[in-house]
């Protein structure tokens, strides 16, 4: 713990402890990640609660999420413009959910919205065919595409609206055996060690 | 006169007089820095932004706007009038708020002593008392709701600044009305448990990953499966469990009887059966001869022969015969025991993973990817496993949905089977009569080398050309893969045993004819022993005569070192024809095509050479095959087993490499039965199979005279009846002799019998059941569908969502809300005041005094708490605390107290 640290007031660490997954330590070392991705734009100071964004091409580039398929999705999910600048408070609160504390409801949410690509609040054809396609590298054919969209709509889709509300998702991966690990970000010792 | 009233009133309700306070601290706040000043201490929100400053102001005003509709009808009149009476200038309103101020701190004093100590005095009347408590168990479950949304706060899907602000919010009331009690330690507490919660979790993963470091190659399947699909990595896990099956064995046969003749047993040389014979020592060390396993290979711990008869060796007294004969047997026990046992395993997997299909497509696309991928080789696997993994279920669900000219299908079908019936009783006619001509040939003098070798001619060139025509034949037949696979392997499997017994069969004339030269050379090996005895005897009968150098003694020709050498022979020949198919039939023409496709006149990846595929049913048939050779040699060759060891290994990596360098997927990627049981099946088939041969030579066939722990026996079983007569007390020989006993075997095995029959009918009624569960659970599934049809969308969930996005227009308002505070405040007039007036104005004309706007709502409250009908006047908060659409406009910093009670 860094005693002398001067990035955070002492109530703000503790207010981000009460709104993330995080001890204060990850807190200090989530900052210096993102201090890191832009050092001229960035403070070091965070006292005066700056108002400075980070743009989506910088976050999408950090190892966690560089192979992601939905990495533009993740951050434009978590950005509060919706265009995929990041705050800092933004880039906590991705990091929090994504991280293997954060419970299953909480990631279903911000799976739907990763996934509701068109942001209509319903999962639709479209987003299920750009879904796969990210997925698949685009290497299934047409007709496969079709017809796997068409099989997740029949499975999932309970009230029978040709899309995927929020219901009908959280009902289909609540079922998942293996959800709630695979929406992880870990933000490893070994990843963020410079800071 | 009007100050003092206020004081009175806020002296007499305690609720009333805090909800004022509050509106007033915060009233000052905004346009009083003096006060601000004075107030510091209890004023903990100085720190707040602008945005929740105005979030509260906002959220009194419409507090405050409540409170009248609510109870204007209750107002006094009187008061009114005195309120209209109060002069509206601005000094008399400074004053009476700093007087408010003041009875206020003393209020918040009293307030803090009843917490403190249970019930300090007070100059309030007995009603009035009665009146706090109430409220204070209000107000403290208020407390309570706070706290848990402080502890709750990191679970909310809402934006990180509004949590913050939500947060602060709440913990400035909780410290407000808590002090800082305990605050500080819960903190703490939660912060160590959430460190504990995630060490153990860390620790798990590592666990995790060192568990699945542990089983060996686990990454180099992954990457075969990441490209080739489930099918082919089934049987490279079939192999991987080939591999611990035979290292058990291994561990087994070179644990209890190699190593313990080698290291206590008598030393090569000692006895005729573990000497080169005389004749053949020239030409022991050569390589042709010791590639035939002949020579010092021969003589060697590797093979039946070399065992001594003695009862026990070394200083351990180890009853070697008696090892040598159990380990055979437990050899196949194990074998036996383990098979079934995964089958059954297997069977349970596939039963448990059964009710899970409704969400195939659905999870593979939303829960397929691995967000912990970091690497780009990673990546690429998990991409090109994603893909393969899709392929695989369009060709599942493509295959549920065809229907075609279904006689047509079933015409050729029969086809199909008629045809390779057909090449199935050609190939056993074939094989016996190259048999029965060999038989011939073998009783001819001079012979040549084609016709020495023509059954193993004819059965490799029937075991290269058939696969290939039934796999021709199968496409009419045009199942689908996964089915078509197993067709292929049940017909291969019948064609390699007819191969496997004509073998066997000929194995057995051969020891038959061992056994006849065997009783020849007993005699001749019985007489030259006799008569070096007797002349040396007569030469001279008091000196010892000298002993006869073992390599020089007549010995029989051992038939189970033959058969021994016989499958060890096979085992090898097998091994590298296998490597070198798969080096020229994959590698090469891999190779070639790839190279010489830069010059040729055809497209040759796409024509007609192209990359082979891997063959799955030809490579699990081979190991099936060679795992039977291995349980039915290692009998005879104990050193078998090690040989297969290192031939499992090579081929782990041989073949791994192979499919990745020279191999594409198939045209159609199947997904691999999700139990293996077919494979397991054809192993338990086989397994059964070599067992029938081995027991029979056991069971029948009377031992050599001159080799193995068994010589001199009558039957080799023969070493147990006499361990358990020698070593054993007599009861025991008693009790076994019962035990052996056809009158208790008999009614043990109907036992038996029936107890198969009872557990057959359970496991079906169970069957019955669970389909039956099934049906019911699909039928439950569809009812929860025309539920959901009909039922609104009312899931707070949902709705935060909702919330979270539409991001744009959230994020915009409290900006606005702080510019237009930042207008009004420097008119001196409170956003406060703005409802404050509409509501007097519609009472009395003659408000609109900003006194007035404070004492009204105290006035309401005076009366008010007597009916109980407090919820009565907020029907309009359905919504609940935490919702992040509603209440925030309409909450003041007490006020969400009253909501959450009403509810």
């Amino acid at each position: 713990m860094g005693n002398k640290q001067t990035i955070f007031t002492d109530e703000q660490l503790d207010a981000y402890q009460d709104c993330t997954f995080f001890t204060r330590k990850e807190i200090l070392r989530l900052h210096g990640r993102y201090y890191e991705m832009a050092p001229n734009v960035v403070p070091m100071d965070y006292t005066k609660d700056p108002d400075v964004k980070l743009p989506m091409q910088l976050i999408i580039n950090m190892p966690e999420l560089k192979e992601n398929p939905f990495k533009e999705r993740i951050v434009e999910s978590f950005s509060e413009d919706g265009e995929g600048s990041l705050s800092f408070n933004d880039f906590v609160d991705m990091f929090s959910v994504l991280s293997e504390m954060a419970p299953r409801e909480l990631k279903a949410i911000y799976a739907f919205k990763i996934y509701d690509f068109n942001t209509d609040n319903f999962i639709c054809k479209a987003d299920l065919e750009k879904t796969l396609n990210k997925l698949t590298r685009e290497e299934l054919t047409a007709e496969e595409i079709t017809l796997v969209c068409e099989k997740v709509i029949e499975e999932a889709d309970m009230d029978g609206d040709g899309k995927l509300g929020f219901a009908d998702f959280e009902n289909m991966i609540s079922k998942a055996p293996d959800f709630l690990s695979l929406v992880i970000l870990r933000e490893d010792e070994e990843m963020s060690e410079n800071h | 006169e009007d100050g003092s009233e206020l004081a009175d009133t806020g002296l007499e309700t305690g609720r009333a007089s805090r909800l004022q306070s509050k509106n007033q601290e915060k009233d000052k706040e905004v346009k009083e820095d003096k006060e601000e000043k004075e107030d510091k201490e209890e004023d903990e929100s100085k720190e707040e932004d602008n945005g929740s400053q105005q979030n509260r102001a906002s959220r009194r005003k419409n507090y405050q706007r409540k409170n009248r509709d609510g109870k204007k009808a209750r107002e006094e009149g009187g008061q009114k009038k005195d309120r209209g009476k109060t002069a509206p200038t601005k000094d008399q309103k400074e004053s009476e708020n700093k007087e408010k101020k003041t009875t206020k701190r003393g209020k918040e004093g009293e307030k803090k002593d009843r917490k403190n100590s249970t019930s300090s005095a007070s100059s309030n009347s007995s009603d009035e008392e009665s009146l706090s408590e109430e409220e204070l168990a209000m107000l403290k479950e208020q407390v309570e709701q706070k706290k848990k949304l402080i502890s709750t706060m990191r679970n909310k899907p809402w934006r990180m600044v509004k949590k913050l602000s939500v947060l602060r919010e709440a913990q400035d009331f909780v410290e407000k009305f808590e002090g800082a009690l305990g605050k500080g330690k819960g903190k703490k507490l939660y912060a160590y448990k959430m460190m504990m919660a995630k060490k153990w979790v860390k620790f798990k993963r590592d666990f995790e990953n060192f568990k699945t470091q542990c089983i060996p190659w686990e990454m180099k399947i992954k990457e075969v499966e990441s490209h080739f699909g489930s099918s082919v990595a089934s049987y490279f896990i079939f192999l991987r469990w080939m591999y611990g099956v035979n290292l058990v064995l291994f561990g087994l046969i070179f644990g209890l009887v190699i190593i313990p003749e080698v290291l206590m047993g008598m030393p090569y040389g000692s006895l005729p059966r573990k000497t080169v014979p005389r004749a053949e020592q020239a030409t022991a060390m050569d390589f042709s001869v010791l590639w035939d396993f002949e020579g010092y290979i021969k003589y060697s711990a590797l093979f039946y022969g070399y065992y001594n008869n003695q009862r026990t060796i070394g200083w351990l007294k180890y009853r070697l015969p008696m090892a040598y004969f159990m380990v055979g047997i437990s050899v196949f026990g194990y074998s036996l025991m383990v098979v079934i046992r995964s089958m059954a395993r297997n069977a349970n997997e596939s039963t448990a993973d059964g009710d899970d299909n409704n969400f195939i497509f659905s999870w593979k696309m939303f829960t397929s990817w691995d967000y912990l991928i970091g690497n780009p080789e990673t990546a690429d696997n998990k991409f090109a496993s994603i893909t393969t993994s899709f392929k695989e279920s369009i060709v599942d669900e493509q295959e549920s949905n065809k229907d075609e000219n279904i006689h047509l299908r079933r015409f050729l079908r029969v086809l199909a089977n008629v045809l390779i019936i057909c090449c199935l009783c050609g190939s056993g006619y074939l094989i016996y009569f190259v048999v029965k001509r060999s038989q011939t040939f073998s009783k001819m003098q001079n012979v040549g080398w084609y016709e020495r070798n023509e059954v193993e001619i004819v059965m490799s060139l029937l075991g290269m050309f058939c696969p290939p025509l039934f796999e021709t034949i199968a496409a009419l037949e045009n199942y689908h893969p996964r089915i078509g696979l197993k067709w292929q392997l049940g017909r291969i499997f019948a064609l390699f045993l007819g191969n496997l017994y004509t073998f066997l069969l000929a194995l057995m004339d051969d020891v038959n004819e061992k056994l006849a030269e065997e009783d020849v050379v007993r005699n001749i090996t019985h007489w030259t022993l006799l008569g070096h005895h007797n002349s040396s005897a007569g030469n001279d009968s008091t000196v010892t005569p000298p002993p006869l150098d073992p390599a020089d003694v007549p010995r029989g020709p051992c038939w189970e070192t033959t058969v021994g050498i016989e499958f060890v022979r096979l085992t090898v020949s097998d091994i590298l024809v296998t490597f070198i198919t798969i080096l020229v039939g994959d590698f090469i023409r891999a190779c070639f095509v790839r190279f010489v496709n830069y010059c040729w006149c055809w497209d040759l990846e796409a024509g007609f050479p192209s990359y082979a595929e891997f063959d799955i049913s030809g490579n699990v048939l081979g190991l099936v095959f060679n795992q039977g050779m291995i349980w039915m040699g290692s009998f005879y060759a104990p050193g078998l087993v090690g040989i297969n060891v290192l031939r499992l290994l090579t081929s782990m990596y041989f073949q791994c490499w192979a499919v990745m360098s020279s191999n594409v997927p198939h045209a159609r990627v199947f997904k691999a039965s999700k139990s293996n049981n077919f494979y397991m099946g054809l192993l338990l088939l086989i397994l059964f199979l070599s067992l029938l041969p081995v027991a029979y030579t056991i069971m029948s066939l009377p031992p050599s005279f001159d080799c193995g722990p068994f010589s001199g026996k009558k039957r080799m079983y023969d070493v147990i009846q006499e361990t358990i007569e020698l070593d054993f007390p007599l009861f025991v020989a008693k009790i076994f002799s019962y035990v052996a006993n056809p009158g208790l075997i008999i009614p043990a095995i109907l036992l038996m019998v029936l107890t198969i029959y009872y557990l057959n009918a359970v496991s079906k009624a169970y069957q019955r059941a669970n389909a039956e569960l099934k049906k019911k659970m699909q039928m439950q599934r569809e009812e929860e569908k025309n539920k959901r049809n009909n039922k609104g969308s009312t899931n707070p969930m949902l709705q935060d969502l909702e919330d979270l996005l539409t991001p744009s227009t959230k994020t915009e308002s409290p900006p606005k809300q702080a510019e237009d505070k930042k207008i009004e405040s420097p008119n001196g007039t409170s956003p406060v005041r703005k409802p404050g007036r509409g509501e007097f104005q519609a009472g009395s004309p003659m408000a609109g005094g900003r006194g007035a706007a404070f004492t009204a709502p105290s006035q309401v409250f005076v009366t008010q708490p007597r009916t109980l009908g407090i919820r009565a006047p907020y029907p309009g908060q359905p919504r609940p605390w935490g919702h992040p659409l509603g209440p925030p406009p309409g909450r003041g910093r007490g006020q969400p107290y009253y909501p959450r009670a009403a509810r």
